[in-house]
């Protein structure tokens, strides 16, 4: 059990910021989240895209802000919860019981969700028979290649999973590469890559076809696809890999008891907390009367929140403002002189 | 004002009208039309405002920028006439304008 002043849940923008500030007033704080990166929808969405309204920077990609924020946190040794989703969430006589569905635990007097949109999760396969097959021989994300060595893979979509699974997989099976269009959107080596491998023989590709439906019994047998003009092929294949990207969910943070609009969690604009003490929300997943959808907004909230938290987390002392230009004891937490 | 006609996929019909300069989303969200879940706030970074045009209105519509396509895939059962409903701008040549929802967003 990790004892902590504040768990931060989801590390975006908004919660590498708000654990700095928690930092900065002298509390501890560890960081989870679902994805295998820090950055949240900033990396896992828009790495590349430029932002243009982050006070003082007057442009910047998803990919840069991250590393700047994560720069900004170097001081403060925080320790990272990655590719781990927060499941439970408990009340015991006044302090926070933390789970992870990787079975790390916590106790902490306050808990700050700044979970964007929920947890990324695989798109899936709509058609009900695949659940079936999942994670046996139907697979979103791939841990041990070597199940598929001398078989053949059918892999679904376009983008860099894609296509970078099915120029190293292969090598030792037979690939069939199914594309809703023609063009894919993954890197342009990847892309040329494929076609020379399907020059060879080596890929069969299939595109402007989707999967329609799977056909097996204990393991898969084929799958039918069909194309956009409706013709429909049936393909044999041992596994189905599908790399559709991630997709947001709420997942868990749905069943803690809070206070809910929608996918948006209320809360007070004064400490940013919801219905449960020492549970806060910011960034993208509050809500409040006229709450905007901004990085800089998330920032202003995780600032406030932190706030809150140190009459929580040191109920006999009392919290004193300061500056970072002219503060000895923040200057020693961020080991300056 | 345009006149868009949002069905659900259960058939259920939702006949508003949405101001010009707004996007067919916006539309939807400011008449609460279910469906339509616009996580991102129509920054073409999500995939949760997905509608499929009718056929006939498909080519009538804006044009998909760079980008669309590839948030497209990221779609639940994207067809041929799928589009980001963020995407597509309300216009007075768009009146009667017809686009049915999918089964879900995500």
């Amino acid at each position: 059990m990790i004892k902590t002043d504040a768990l931060v849940i989801g590390a975006g923008p908004t919660g590498l910021f708000t654990a700095h500030q928690l930092k900065l007033i002298g509390l501890n704080c560890e960081i989870v989240d679902n994805l295998d990166k820090i950055g949240g929808q900033c990396i896992e969405l828009y790495p590349d895209k430029p932002i243009y309204d982050i006070p003082a920077i007057p442009e910047c990609t998803g990919e840069e802000l991250t590393k700047n924020l994560i720069q900004q946190l170097k001081p403060f040794n925080i320790k990272f919860h990655l590719n781990e989703r927060v499941d439970e969430v408990k009340n015991n006589s006044g302090s926070w019981h933390v789970k992870t569905n990787k079975g790390t635990s916590f106790i902490t007097p306050n808990i700050i969700i700044a979970g964007g949109v929920g947890s990324f999760e695989p798109r899936k396969f709509a058609p009900k028979e695949c659940k079936k097959y999942e994670n046996k021989y139907l697979f979103y994300a791939i841990k041990d290649k070597k199940i598929f060595e001398k078989k053949t893979v059918t892999i679904f979509g376009g983008g860099d999973s894609a296509l970078d699974w099915a120029i190293e997989l292969s090598k030792n099976s037979k690939i069939n590469l199914v594309h809703r269009r023609d063009e894919f959107k993954g890197a342009l080596s990847s892309v040329e890559k494929v076609k020379e491998l399907s020059k060879l023989g080596n890929i069969n590709l299939f595109t402007k076809y989707q999967l329609k439906s799977l056909k097996g019994n204990e393991t898969i047998e084929s799958v039918d696809i069909e194309h956009d003009n409706k013709e429909v092929k049936s393909i044999k294949t041992d596994f189905v890999l599908g790399f559709f990207g991630l997709i947001m969910q709420l997942g868990p943070i749905a069943n803690w008891g809070l206070n809910f609009d929608k996918k948006t969690i209320n809360v007070d604009t004064e400490k940013f907390e919801t219905n449960q003490k020492g549970i806060y929300a910011v960034g993208d997943i509050c809500n409040y009367p006229g709450k905007l959808k901004l990085i800089l907004s998330g920032f202003h909230e995780g600032a406030l929140a932190a706030r809150a938290c140190f009459k929580l987390a040191r109920p006999n002392e009392k919290y004193r403002f300061e500056f970072t230009t002219s503060s000895k004891a923040i200057k020693d937490r961020l080991g300056v002189k | 004002m345009a006149k868009i006609t949002y069905i659900e996929n259960s058939g259920e019909k939702h006949i508003v009208e949405v101001q010009k300069g707004l996007t067919v989303m916006e539309g939807a969200v400011a008449n609460n039309v279910p469906g339509i879940d616009a996580d991102c706030g129509g920054g073409m970074a999500c995939a949760t405002c997905h509608v499929y045009v009718k056929d006939e209105w498909f080519d009538k519509i804006n044009k998909k920028t760079e980008g669309e396509d590839d948030m497209l895939d990221q779609a639940y059962e994207p067809k041929k006439n799928s589009r980001l409903s963020c995407q597509i701008q309300v216009t007075d040549d768009i009146d009667g304008l017809e686009v049915y929802l999918p089964e879900k967003q995500i």
